[in-house]
């Protein structure tokens, strides 16, 4: 018997001109967190894939309990107890949750010489593993009305139905509340105190280093090491994962903010239950980060300012000009630019290409004899955005969805600054993307904020918030709560004000 | 030699396709034939016209049902326009007899019409592109019955089917058919439009995601209308061509193109889950299909047998264009 549960033991893959996992190993001890790390690209959902049978190995073995073994697909790796929450949950919305959970593998029973769903069966089971979970929830529910965080529960719930033993957990708490994070630790450490391993993928630092037992880092495709989460430090961490010293995760702000530009009044959605009478302000050259919990209605707010969401009343004034914003193409005619939470949803065009994708924004202005695109301007425009962005991608003509989380952002950003906008609305500028990449995003954002862009930030991410903004708006359910000094803020003072829902 | 041979192995179909071609040639008397190119030019000229016109509804994850009715519609009211006044049994006897250029504005002027409406239902009442086409292409079908009470439209002036079948040149003996330079030119102004116009990337960026494309300006409802209204005039002019070319109309033409043209398309590399697609790739895809039928035709295949062999064909073509995708991944 062996001590590990399961065992990957040198796992080659390839993809067309990419070495994506060279020679790794992955053991996990029963029991236990053990978190996966690495900058996007390092190889740690591949890894994953690997292990839940979507990807098969060019090379590598796998042990579950000292055998060798094969998965073929999902089906079969739940079968050998594996099972995985993926970071894009793929729930089917219009279907229970119990028939979400046994989805593929309804108990049957027999109706006369045919075999039919056994709903009662299905639907005890179903309430039986969300107790489990800790989910009070009838399981006919529909899961489309489901948050985002209780569709979790439901995907570990069908975890905890198949009697996993290892569970990959791919970055979870992205779109989670606090609330709803301890929620979710709870539920890791009884499912650990059971004997279950989980694979943590996460980039958050602090998460990391509270709840895993084990740290495994990758990069570049290369098993780094793996290390007793006991005393091990967020620098050390960053260090392996980026392979130089990060002496600094913020770039140093020298921006200085001028007078006011910006401004937004009385600004209420048509849907009684968003943003409400919101006022603000921005100056130029000035970072305004806006804080809040998962449901304070800040997309909201910006998608309302940007004209993709309708609003009862509200002004929105530059330079004291009131501004006649109904559409996204109002909003980018008068200087406002925005990057939307949503990179894949609402940003890129995936099947097109990075020059297609930086270009679509600006075309306005290669434009010549009233028709023709001046093609020759838009490439150097690419090219040079390319650079100045330090995008790393093959070519120009690479599709954006081949890319890197962070390298479509920096393409999304690129977009953006082809208008030479005079407002920039950053929506979680740094969701879901690695360290190095996210530096370089911050400088960027510096950068703009120099040159006398005025800068409205959102993010979920304290330290971000804190570390970029010379001043923070903070809101809760809809309405803003207060403003806080970007020198004075900490986490509890941003906290204090998120939380202040009227009763 | 290289960028042949990589295109041979992106492409099996159109590699099959040519070898067979080949084969029948060799093996039979006629099919390398001036007359037997002028048919696949003149044959294969329409059916792109009317690809151009359904490859954008393609691109932007539609599609056009409407296409074939509308060329049908088009055809019996060319037809009727130009029918000679002193010919007996006219479709209205009362009526004019009009210019065939005038009878070309008159049609492509409700051709236009058609697509502003499927165009708005798409965009402005968002109707899915299916249902919509499905809808109008019955509407569309049940005009031409009232306009032609079904009976078959003949008896046109002479100018417009000989301006139509015309041919002119002499290459090696072969006189060229007007209607090569007609696509030619169509398709440059596809390749122009598609590549080099605002219009062009719009429509690709609509494809590729078209929230995205709504969050970065594009006012994708104008865009999704004009592209269905340039859909129209495409299968307008496909129609006051082919009654020409065939010397008579009736409210059956022009059945199931829809069909040939989504499949040209598809053969030819328009994704339809939207984004891609080059106006190249539909001549290839389009050329390919009629190639395929002449050649279904040489072989003395039954014309029953058709209909299956190019069903295998649209289904294979498209399976091993996603499996190439596949791969990539």
């Amino acid at each position: 018997m062996s001590e590990f549960v399961l065992e990957m033991k040198d796992v080659y893959k390839a993809f067309p001109g990419v070495v994506a996992l060279d020679h790794v190993q992955l053991q996990l001890k029963p029991g236990t967190v053990h978190a996966l790390m690495g900058e996007n690209g390092a190889g740690k959902s591949t890894l994953m894939k690997c292990m839940f049978g979507i990807y098969s190995m060019d090379e590598g073995e796998i042990y579950i309990d000292g055998v060798k073994t094969e998965i073929h697909n999902p089906m079969d790796a739940l079968e050998k107890g594996i099972a995985m929450v993926h970071q894009e949950l793929q729930p089917i919305p219009a279907r229970t949750i119990g028939e979400n959970i046994y989805l593929g593998r309804y108990p049957l029973k027999n109706f006369g010489p045919i075999k039919t769903v056994d709903h009662d069966k299905m639907y005890a089971d179903a309430a039986r593993v969300l107790k489990e979970v800790k989910m009070d929830f009838d399981p006919h529910t529909k899961v489309g009305e489901l948050t985002v965080s209780q569709m979790q529960s439901v995907e570990i719930a069908k975890a905890v139905s198949a009697n996993c033993r290892v569970l990959i957990l791919d970055e979870p708490t992205s779109s989670l509340t606090q609330n709803e994070v301890e929620a979710l630790f709870r539920i890791v450490e009884d499912l650990k105190s059971k004997g279950v391993a989980i694979v943590y993928i996460s980039h958050k630092m602090d998460e990391i280093l509270r709840i895993s037992d084990e740290v495994t880092i990758m990069r570049d495709g290369q098993y780094i090491g793996t290390w007793d989460a006991k005393g091990l430090t967020t620098d050390f961490i960053i260090t392996k994962m980026v392979g130089r010293e990060l002496t600094n995760l913020f770039p140093p702000t020298d921006n200085v903010p001028g007078d006011v530009v910006f401004e937004v009044e009385d600004f209420t959605s048509i849907n009684p239950k968003s943003f409400r009478h919101v006022n603000f302000n921005v100056r130029k050259g000035e970072i305004l980060g806006v804080a809040g919990l998962v449901g304070a209605q800040r997309t909201e707010l910006m998608e309302g300012i940007f004209g993709i969401r309708s609003k009862t009343s509200g002004k929105v004034k530059y330079l004291g000009k009131e501004l006649t914003i109904t559409k996204p193409k109002d909003a980018i005619d008068n200087g406002i630019a925005m990057l939307t939470e949503d990179r894949r949803g609402s940003g890129i065009m995936a099947v097109l290409s990075v020059a297609d994708n930086i270009s679509i924004a600006s075309l306005n202005q290669y434009v010549e004899h009233g028709i023709v695109l001046n093609t020759k301007k838009i490439e150097q425009l690419v090219k040079e955005n390319v650079e100045k962005m330090n995008t790393k991608t093959p070519s120009s003509k690479t599709p954006i969805g081949s890319l890197s989380g962070g390298n479509q952002q920096k393409v999304l950003i690129g977009r953006w600054l082809a208008n030479n906008p005079d407002v920039l609305i950053l929506d979680e500028p740094t969701r879901g993307i690695d360290v190095g990449a996210k530096y370089e995003i911050y400088c960027i954002i510096a950068d703009l904020a120099k040159q006398g862009k005025s800068i409205i930030m959102i993010s979920s991410e304290m330290a971000e918030l804190i570390g970029m903004s010379d001043r923070i708006m903070v809101m809760c359910d809809g309405r803003v709560t207060g403003f806080i000094d970007g020198k004075d803020a900490t986490q509890e003072n941003i906290m204090e004000l998120a939380t202040q829902f009227e009763s | 030699m290289k960028k042949v041979i990589d295109y041979i192995k992106g492409n099996p179909i159109v590699a099959m396709l040519i070898v067979v071609s080949i084969f029948v040639g060799l093996t039979t008397d006629n099919f390398f034939s001036w007359s037997n190119l002028g048919n696949l030019i003149s044959n294969t000229a329409i059916r792109f016209i009317i690809a151009l016109g359904v490859s954008g509804c393609l691109i932007t994850k539609g599609t056009d049902l409407s296409a074939g009715r509308q060329v049908g519609l088009a055809a019996c009211l060319s037809g009727i326009l130009v029918q000679r006044a002193d010919y007996a049994s006219r479709a209205y006897a009362n009526l004019p007899e009009f210019n065939m250029w005038l009878a070309l504005i008159v049609v492509v002027v409700i051709g236009a019409l058609i697509g502003l409406l499927n165009g708005t239902i798409v965009s402005r009442l968002k109707v899915p592109p299916f249902i919509t086409t499905l809808g109008t292409q019955t509407i569309v079908y049940g005009a031409c019955l009232v306009l032609t009470n079904a009976q078959p439209i003949g008896g046109f002036q002479k100018g417009y089917t000989e301006l139509i079948t015309g041919r002119i040149g002499n290459v090696a003996g072969f006189h060229l058919p007007y209607l090569l330079f007609v696509a030619l030119g169509f398709g440059l102004f596809f390749a122009f439009l598609y590549n080099k116009t605002r219009h062009g990337k719009y429509m690709y960026a609509i494809g590729g995601n078209e929230i995205a494309a709504e969050v970065s300006g594009v006012n994708t409802a104008k865009s999704l209308t004009l592209i269905y209204v340039t859909a129209g005039i495409m299968y307008a002019t496909a129609g006051w061509l082919l009654a020409a070319k065939s010397g008579g109309a009736s409210s059956s033409m022009g059945m199931g193109y829809e069909l040939e043209a989504i499949a040209g398309c598809t053969i030819g590399g328009v994704s339809t889950t939207g984004g891609i697609g080059t106006v190249p790739g539909v001549l290839v895809g389009v050329l390919v299909f009629e190639l395929l039928k002449i050649v279904l035709q040489f072989l003395g295949v039954n014309p029953y047998y058709n209909y299956i062999v190019q069903g295998v064909v649209i289904v294979v073509a498209v399976a091993l264009d996603i499996r190439k995708n596949i791969k990539k991944k």
